[in-house]
């Protein structure tokens, strides 16, 4: 763990992996570490963990050298977010091919597989999600496409994610839910928090 | 219903106050007046608590008639005020009856003035804030001629004082290096210290862009996106830095050189296109 001092008040916590911010974000979310030392905002992502707004640095540094990386909060477990799923997505044979299957086993593959949201980003509601074996990774469309639709479910480097609104965008799609994936008059507005596990369900 | 009708607007006018603060994990920026000192102010001046929503004005054009009479302030960038046809003092509580036309000249220096309406701009709020957040679209939407913008009711009373005009200095902005400072040669840091860089056009809410002499990196691989804070001073590959402001995103994937400080950030607000600043960064080579 290392620690990177961001401006006057804020903290970049640089850990091994993505499931070490996972953890370190799980942790600070159980302790309400914002509230007992004063964090305005605390944002996962892929290897950090970043505290905003923090008002007693202190008592931040005192707390997080005694954070246990390699503990998986048993409380935070849930029961997955199940997303029922078309797999029809335009790049779908592509990356079957650079995975090395058919597409029938791709989608097997993508839908058995158990997904941990990462972090957010990009969009209100936008889950990086962690779950597929690294030699899975693809690039990013070397050209962006300018119209995604709300819903698409794309793949880009090691992570998987869905679209929650229509915008422009270069993961390579392999489907579409019609799953809601962001609600601001909603409780909590993000169905996809960091933290939370994932299945993709294959639907026709 | 006290409100105001909005007849006309310049480029752009968006409702702001302080801006969300816990929404960011979930990938909502803070948004946010960009001009803190001056969107405060307006509000004392007017008697509204000081994170009252206001309404953020880029180069003047707004004309607004209250539904009922109210004291308004106009502070930020000096656009000329005017109550029909006369003109009123700008960063002074200045009472308008029901029907009076306000409306704000073009301002001749600086780019956002703030208004404040006793009462404050009473829009639904979205996550906790009022504020309209230009990058995800989360808020009420950009102001337009004619809407009718709900305004509370007065708490307080409007401000005898007027406000002393700040004095247009040379813009300068206060930084600390890091948190990838260590990504950047040994000289950027004395660079982005003693160079003077030019506002962008391409400038907005999420970040004032700027050329200059380039900064280099000394560490080329890609830098997986993580956490970005107001002020932060963000590289792309073409070493020219860009300064995130209140709409900017919540993660990002190039390194951050340095951070501006919060009490000097809100300088950018009010930098047009084509102007200069500089940054006098801790402990860099002067």
């Amino acid at each position: 763990m290392r620690v990177l001092p961001v401006g006057v008040d804020a903290l970049l916590v640089e850990v091994a992996s993505a499931e070490e911010a996972t953890s370190l974000y799980a942790a600070a979310r159980s302790a309400s570490v914002g509230a007992r030392v004063g964090v305005g905002d605390v944002v996962p992502a892929a290897r950090t963990v970043l505290f905003d707004g923090v008002r007693d640095r202190e008592a931040l540094e005192r707390w997080l050298a005694g954070v246990d990386l390699a503990a998986r909060p048993a409380d935070e477990r849930r029961d997955p977010v199940v997303l029922p799923t078309v797999y029809d997505g335009e790049d779908l044979d592509d990356v079957a091919r650079a995975w090395g299957m058919t597409r029938a086993e791709a989608v097997a593959t993508h839908s058995g597989t158990e997904f941990t949201v990462a972090f957010c980003g990009f969009a209100p509601g936008f889950a990086y999600c962690t779950g597929l074996p690294e030699e899975l990774a693809v690039p990013r469309l070397e050209r962006p496409r300018v119209r995604v639709p709300a819903g698409s479910v794309g793949v880009a480097g090691p992570f998987t994610g869905v679209y929650p609104r229509t915008s422009p965008g270069g993961w390579r799609l392999l489907g579409r839910t019609d799953a809601r994936l962001w609600d601001a008059a909603a409780e909590p507005p993000a169905l996809l928090a960091p933290g939370t596990v994932v299945r993709f369900e294959e639907v026709s | 219903m006290r409100a105001v009708r909005v007849v006309a607007t310049g480029p752009l006018v968006t409702v702001q106050d302080a801006g969300r603060v816990g929404f960011a994990h979930l990938g909502v920026p803070r948004s946010g007046w960009l001009d803190d000192p001056a969107a405060r102010l307006a509000n004392r001046l007017v008697g509204n608590p000081e994170d009252a929503a206001v309404l953020e004005v880029v180069l003047g054009g707004l004309v607004l008639e209250p539904t009922a009479a109210m004291a308004v302030a106009v502070t930020g960038a000096p656009a000329e005020v005017r109550v029909g046809d006369r003109s009123v003092a700008h960063g002074a509580a200045v009472p308008v009856r029901a029907g009076a036309r306000l409306s704000l000249g073009t301002p001749p220096a600086g780019l956002r003035s703030y208004v404040a309406l006793a009462g404050g701009v009473a829009v639904e709020p979205v996550l906790g804030s009022r504020a309209t957040d230009t990058l995800s679209g989360t808020g009420p939407p950009t102001v337009a001629a004619g809407d009718v913008l709900p305004v509370g009711a007065a708490t307080g009373e409007p401000s005898a004082a007027e406000a002393v005009p700040g004095q247009p200095g040379p813009a300068v902005l206060e930084a600390t290096p890091g948190p990838r400072a260590d990504w950047f040669t040994a000289a950027a840091l004395g660079t982005l210290a003693t160079s003077a860089y030019t506002v962008e056009p391409a400038s907005d809410r999420v970040a004032l862009r700027l050329s200059g002499p380039p900064l280099g990196r000394a560490v080329t691989a890609e830098l997986p996106s993580e956490g970005m804070v107001l002020g932060a001073v963000q590289v792309p590959p073409d070493g020219q830095p860009v300064v995130f402001l209140a709409d900017h995103p919540t993660t990002g994937g190039y390194p951050v050189v340095a951070v501006v400080d919060r009490t000097s950030v809100w300088r950018c607000a009010q930098l047009r296109p084509g102007e200069q600043l500089r940054f006098r960064v801790r402990g860099a080579p002067r």
